[in-house]
């Protein structure tokens, strides 16, 4: 029998749901029937509408997606300037203020705090500048990620990023595809470094050469069926498919409608198409999709370039995009480091202002939640450099600022165990004073995600943290697991989880330990990645004790408890909402 | 009264009569359970897999695991609380109390030993 959720996208699913949204916008968050509201919100989520959890009902998350986090010039400005109008909250986050955004690890933008009454403006306004929540959520094509430097790049194989806006074009809107079993995630990647992240995406495109015809051929070959999610983690697996730039939304529009027709609708926690490939494997997958979706025939996979990729490989080479580096124009691009990959509103407008004055204005968002503004020429260089806004966003940060992600966690979102954005500016602060850099290590992932859904994609780091509870003194606080020595790269890993539930303020102590010991036994020269990869789960277990330091943790308590984990008031009783549009309370239903 | 009962957003939480009701991250206590060897599990709720009505209780098989000895999986069916049949008023158990995980969600006769 199909969800409660199918039954609802049989009814009001995908473009049309908008008419629906702005009649709520114009009438009031309480014009929505009690009755109907899971409802609503479950469709909301298509155009990008989360409503955000328990304590702040009537406020939602806004997600605007950006293909291959590619910002024109202007539309940066746009996000801040809609941030600072429309995402205030009833109380100010105490490290990142009263208005934000947040980059994501899939290149998106994140807001929170929307009204549905502001919705009509925040849409016009963004539509006016090329920017859409269209299917940044919901079940439905998502943001298409890719390298974040596709055109700019000197390791470019073939330029991805037409193919990306061509795909996203195609398929955001298409009411074909408008309702798939779950999200559908895909990326395409044209460098020759990996930087695309294809291994955890439903579909990914990846660089390859292929002869036809007697002639070698520049495109991708396709893998399928990667994604972290629920504790059951996989790396996309060929299908033995090569397709050509052109080819591309063929292709695409092949195995995203085998999705929508194949998929689990009956159990949303078997949907993502990962889950097929477990059942079918890539040989069944390639002939069905042969047989049933493409009416050419398609070519065998072409030779890669995997043995060259070097992003997050784990030697140090290529783990992020931040620093300076040469454009093939002659220009440069500059990675900026944003710890957690948020900026308060007026660091987001003075970028904006920064990225006109020294470059063309465009910004890109990179898949470690950071920002590059790209087309600096060199003479402008050095005076973009000095900016004082690079103190705090820097192209060359210290190596804990530099790899410290986080997801949303309880602060807004309904699945985290535990709080992360904050905890984890802390942690990073923390390890930069008291924790010696390993000799060589320049940059160093910790990625710490509230829960299994793995938002953070902690199993792609050195340093995994998923949020857990465990007790201190016969009381429940916030914890994690910690897994080790994940990466990408030719051939990627997943994190092994070595210690597990690890009191929250027990954690950076833990990482000290075990750096210490790395120091101390690896051979000269052995990254992180590999001394993890060559010793025992005894071993690894038996290194980085836990321990309580000078770091002091204020959110172990149950901060998925409170309305809002930095409330004065923190109670659930203390919430302001529901609210109307400016924000008042409304009164309780008896 | 019809009670209308959902977990939504990839299980974080169930909905009672459209009312955001349980939410993961408690830890309950879990006596008599398969769930691990533990005397009680101590198991953390990481996600509602199955949301169930046994009038008037609501029921729910959760994904989680026991803090204490790490065992992780799903629940059987476990009374997370009651609706007032006459007003539909959902009443949460206490999670910090000790509760029994039953094998099925619909009783039509005493319950199963």
């Amino acid at each position: 029998m199909p969800s409660k959720v199918e039954g609802w996208k049989d009814e009001v699913y995908g473009n049309e749901i908008r008419d629906h949204l702005f009649e709520f916008a114009e009438q009031g968050w309480d014009s929505i029937p009690e009755d109907e509201q899971d409802a609503w919100f479950e469709r909301f989520k298509w155009w990008g509408l989360y409503h955000q959890r328990k304590g702040q009902e009537s406020y939602f998350m806004m997600r605007i997606g950006t293909p291959n986090g590619v910002l024109e010039p202007g539309q940066l400005r746009v996000v801040g300037e809609i941030a600072d109008e429309f995402a205030r909250g009833p109380v100010d986050n105490p490290e990142f203020g009263g208005a934000y955004a947040d980059w994501t690890t899939r290149q998106s933008i994140q807001l929170h705090w929307i009204k549905l009454e502001d919705v009509p403006d925040l849409f016009e306004k963004l539509e006016a500048n090329g920017l859409s929540t269209i299917q940044a959520c919901g079940d439905s094509w998502r943001n298409i990620v890719g390298c974040p430097v596709a055109g700019k790049d000197e390791h470019e194989h073939v330029d991805a990023w037409p193919v990306a806006r061509r795909l996203h074009e195609e398929f955001k809107g298409n009411e074909a595809y408008s309702n798939m079993p779950r999200k559908w995630k895909v990326s395409v990647t044209g460098c020759d470094e990996g930087c695309g992240q294809g291994d955890i995406n439903d579909l990914a495109f990846e660089p390859a050469v292929k002869e036809l015809d007697g002639e070698a051929v520049t495109g991708f070959n396709v893998r399928v069926g990667g994604g972290l999610s629920r504790k059951e983690p996989r790396f996309a697996r060929s299908i033995d498919v090569f397709c050509t730039p052109e080819d591309a939304p063929k292709v695409s529009a092949g195995i995203s409608a085998l999705f929508r027709d194949y998929g689990d609708r009956e159990d949303r926690f078997n949907a993502r198409i990962k889950f097929l490939m477990d059942e079918w494997g890539p040989e069944k997958f390639r002939q069905v999709l042969q047989d049933e979706y493409i009416d050419y025939e398609l070519p065998t996979a072409g030779e890669d370039l995997r043995d060259q990729y070097t992003y997050n490989a784990g030697d140090g080479e290529h783990g992020d995009h931040v620093g300076v580096y040469d454009q093939p124009d002659g220009k440069n691009y500059v990675g900026l480091s944003v710890l957690t990959g948020r900026m308060g509103v007026d660091d987001v407008l003075e970028l904006a202002d920064l990225a006109e004055e020294y470059g063309s204005g465009e910004v890109r968002l990179t898949q470690r939640q950071n920002v590059i503004v790209t087309d600096v020429p060199d003479d402008e260089l050095e005076a973009f450099l000095d900016e004082p806004l690079l103190a705090d966003y820097s192209p060359d940060p210290h190596p804990f600022m530099r790899g410290s992600l986080a997801c949303t966690g309880t602060e807004f979102c309904s699945l985290s165990i535990t709080e992360t954005k904050n905890r984890m500016v802390r942690y990073a602060r923390w390890m930069r004073d008291n924790v010696d850099v390993p000799e060589g290590v320049e940059d160093f992932h910790v990625h710490l995600s509230g829960c299994t859904a793995s938002c953070a994609q902690p199993q792609i780091a050195d340093i995994s943290l998923r949020g857990m509870k465990t007790r201190k003194d016969g009381e429940p606080v916030e914890a994690f697991d910690i897994g080790l020595g994940g990466g990408l790269g030719e051939n990627p890993h997943f994190a092994d989880w070595v210690e597990m539930r690890v009191a929250a303020d027990e954690v950076p102590g833990y990482i000290q330990n075990l750096l210490g010991e790395f120091e101390d036994r690896r051979e000269e020269g052995q990254s992180f990645r590999e001394f993890i990869a060559e010793r025992s789960e005894e071993e690894l277990q038996e290194m980085g004790e836990p321990e309580e330091t000078s770091y002091e943790d204020p959110y172990m308590h149950n901060t998925k408890m409170t309305w809002y984990p930095y409330a004065e008031e923190d109670d659930m009783a203390d919430s302001p909402a529901p609210t109307d549009a400016q924000g008042k309370s409304l009164p309780a239903d008896d | 009264m019809v009670t209308s009962i959902h977990q939504l957003d990839d299980g974080a939480w169930i909905s009672v009569n459209d009312v955001r009701e349980v939410n993961v991250s408690d830890l309950w206590w879990l006596a008599r359970a398969d769930f691990c060897d533990c005397e009680m599990s101590d198991f953390l709720a990481e996600g509602f897999v199955e949301v169930g009505v046994h009038p008037p209780n609501v029921t729910a098989r959760i994904a989680g695991q026991c803090i204490a000895c790490g065992e992780s999986g799903v629940t059987d069916w476990l009374v997370v609380g009651r609706v007032d049949p006459d007003t539909g008023t959902f009443r949460g158990v206490d999670t910090g109390s000790v509760h029994v995980p039953r094998r099925r969600s619909r009783l039509a006769g005493p319950p199963e030993e």
